[in-house]
């Protein structure tokens, strides 16, 4: 057992650069790990999200497996943090929200440049694409929301040290960014 | 006798003649706005600039300075309001900040930040919008226009009449003044005041993206309440 607060993240629909800004953070890491418990996240390779103190969300929502896990996510944590534009808008994968997904489909696997064997890749492990990108809060209730492309390191410092001395987060003007 | 209007408790003087929007400016008071500019005539549609005025709601780009006003412009549920009204804006039209040149410079995302807002908040439209990049020097992303209608009026007092809003609710859009409607047939120059005035990253000059990189650019370092009243009191480049 341990009295840290537990952080789950996760990556949807994105290019996993807010995580890459959260490690940004640098040697303050060490500070955070001493208080800090990272359970499921791509830093840990943990499949399974269980019940923790703050999930942060990364990326839009484009198919049915981002839909389980933004739901499962939501189940299991007690403040739900959308991360960055994907987050937030859809950010740049919601350029596709322009295109109906039959063409999107057909350019890049049936009619695109260089394709060999044409065909719609049906593989029942695959998960299934929805016809827009989604901003997660379509989706469930997020709790808070950190905003960038990527949000800096010092966003994230700012909102998990806010979150563990007990304030309420809150970004000054200097940190909040949309690009 | 100097005639005075109070905002927020603020004993503030102005001349006959001038909107509340105008005798604040004055006064160094930002009141946070996107249609107006101080060169043109006012417009009042985008209701960001609303205040309370003895109790009732007014544009503040529209309505008179009159005596004994008590004006109530920064508060908490007029900023709510505003923010709100921002959030709507973002989720109306498709403004992607991160894939936009005008990042940085535009003012419905600096709005955006003095307003504290983190996200869009309500569902997004996700509408469809065309672009148009006929014209050799000038493109023209629907996507990023707001309606202030500023390109509407500054192409009017340039004598060229180019744009006009077409439509109304949802279905209204940004138009050209073409036998073909593309932008590239009308009579609009690069050089035009129209070309320049758009508040956001609708109306963009060519070639020119990016030689400020992001993070130097003007709501980087200055909030849009320092430099709409720097523009206002004269200290400015153009």
């Amino acid at each position: 057992m341990t009295d840290k607060v537990k952080v789950a993240t996760v990556s949807l629909a994105g290019c996993f650069g807010c995580h890459m800004s959260l490690l940004d953070i640098d040697e303050r890491i060490v500070q955070l790990a001493g208080r800090v418990e990272f359970i499921r996240s791509p830093l840990t390779d943990i499949k399974r999200c269980t019940d923790c103190d703050i999930g942060l969300i990364e990326g839009g929502v484009c198919n049915s497996e981002n839909v389980h896990t933004l739901r499962e996510f939501r189940k299991h944590c007690r403040i739900l943090v959308a991360v960055g534009a994907c987050a937030i808008n859809g950010g740049l994968p919601n350029y596709r929200n322009y295109v109906p997904l039959e063409e999107c489909l057909g350019e890049s696997y049936l009619d695109g440049i260089g394709v060999e064997n044409p065909h719609i890749p049906n593989d029942p492990e695959l998960p299934l694409l929805l016809d827009k990108v989604y901003p997660v809060h379509e989706v469930v209730k997020i709790d808070y929301f950190l905003p960038g492309c990527p949000p800096a390191a010092d966003v994230f410092w700012k909102f998990l040290t806010d979150s563990l001395e007990g304030r309420d987060p809150s970004l000054p003007y200097e940190l909040i960014h949309y690009d | 006798m100097t005639k005075t209007i109070t905002i927020d408790g603020k004993t503030i003087p102005f001349e006959e003649g001038q909107t509340i929007m105008e005798a604040a400016a004055a006064a160094g008071v930002y009141i946070p706005h996107l249609c107006h500019h101080p060169e043109y005539a006012p417009h009042g549609s985008c209701k960001l600039c609303s205040v309370t005025v003895n109790g009732r709601s007014c544009t503040a780009c529209t309505f008179p300075a009159l005596e004994g006003q008590e004006i109530l412009n920064d508060t908490k549920e007029l900023n709510d309001s505003r923010r709100r009204i921002t959030q709507m804006l973002f989720v109306e039209g498709n403004h992607l900040c991160p894939g936009c040149e005008k990042s940085g410079n535009c003012q419905l995302q600096a709005v955006g930040y003095y307003l504290n807002m983190l996200d869009n908040h309500f569902l997004h439209f996700f509408q469809p919008r065309e672009l148009d990049a006929s014209h050799p020097d000038v493109l023209v992303d629907r996507n990023r226009c707001i309606f202030c209608t500023l390109c509407v009026r500054a192409s009017h007092r340039d004598g060229k009449d180019v744009f006009a809003i077409s439509g109304r609710g949802i279905n209204k859009r940004l138009i050209f003044n073409s036998e073909s409607g593309l932008l590239k047939d009308t009579d609009l120059d690069v050089n035009d005041q129209a070309a320049h005035i758009c508040p956001t990253g609708a109306i963009l000059i060519k070639r020119t993206g990016f030689t400020v990189p992001i993070g130097e650019r003007l709501f980087d370092d200055k909030t849009i309440a320092e430099t709409s009243l720097d523009y206002e009191r004269g200290d400015h480049d153009g």
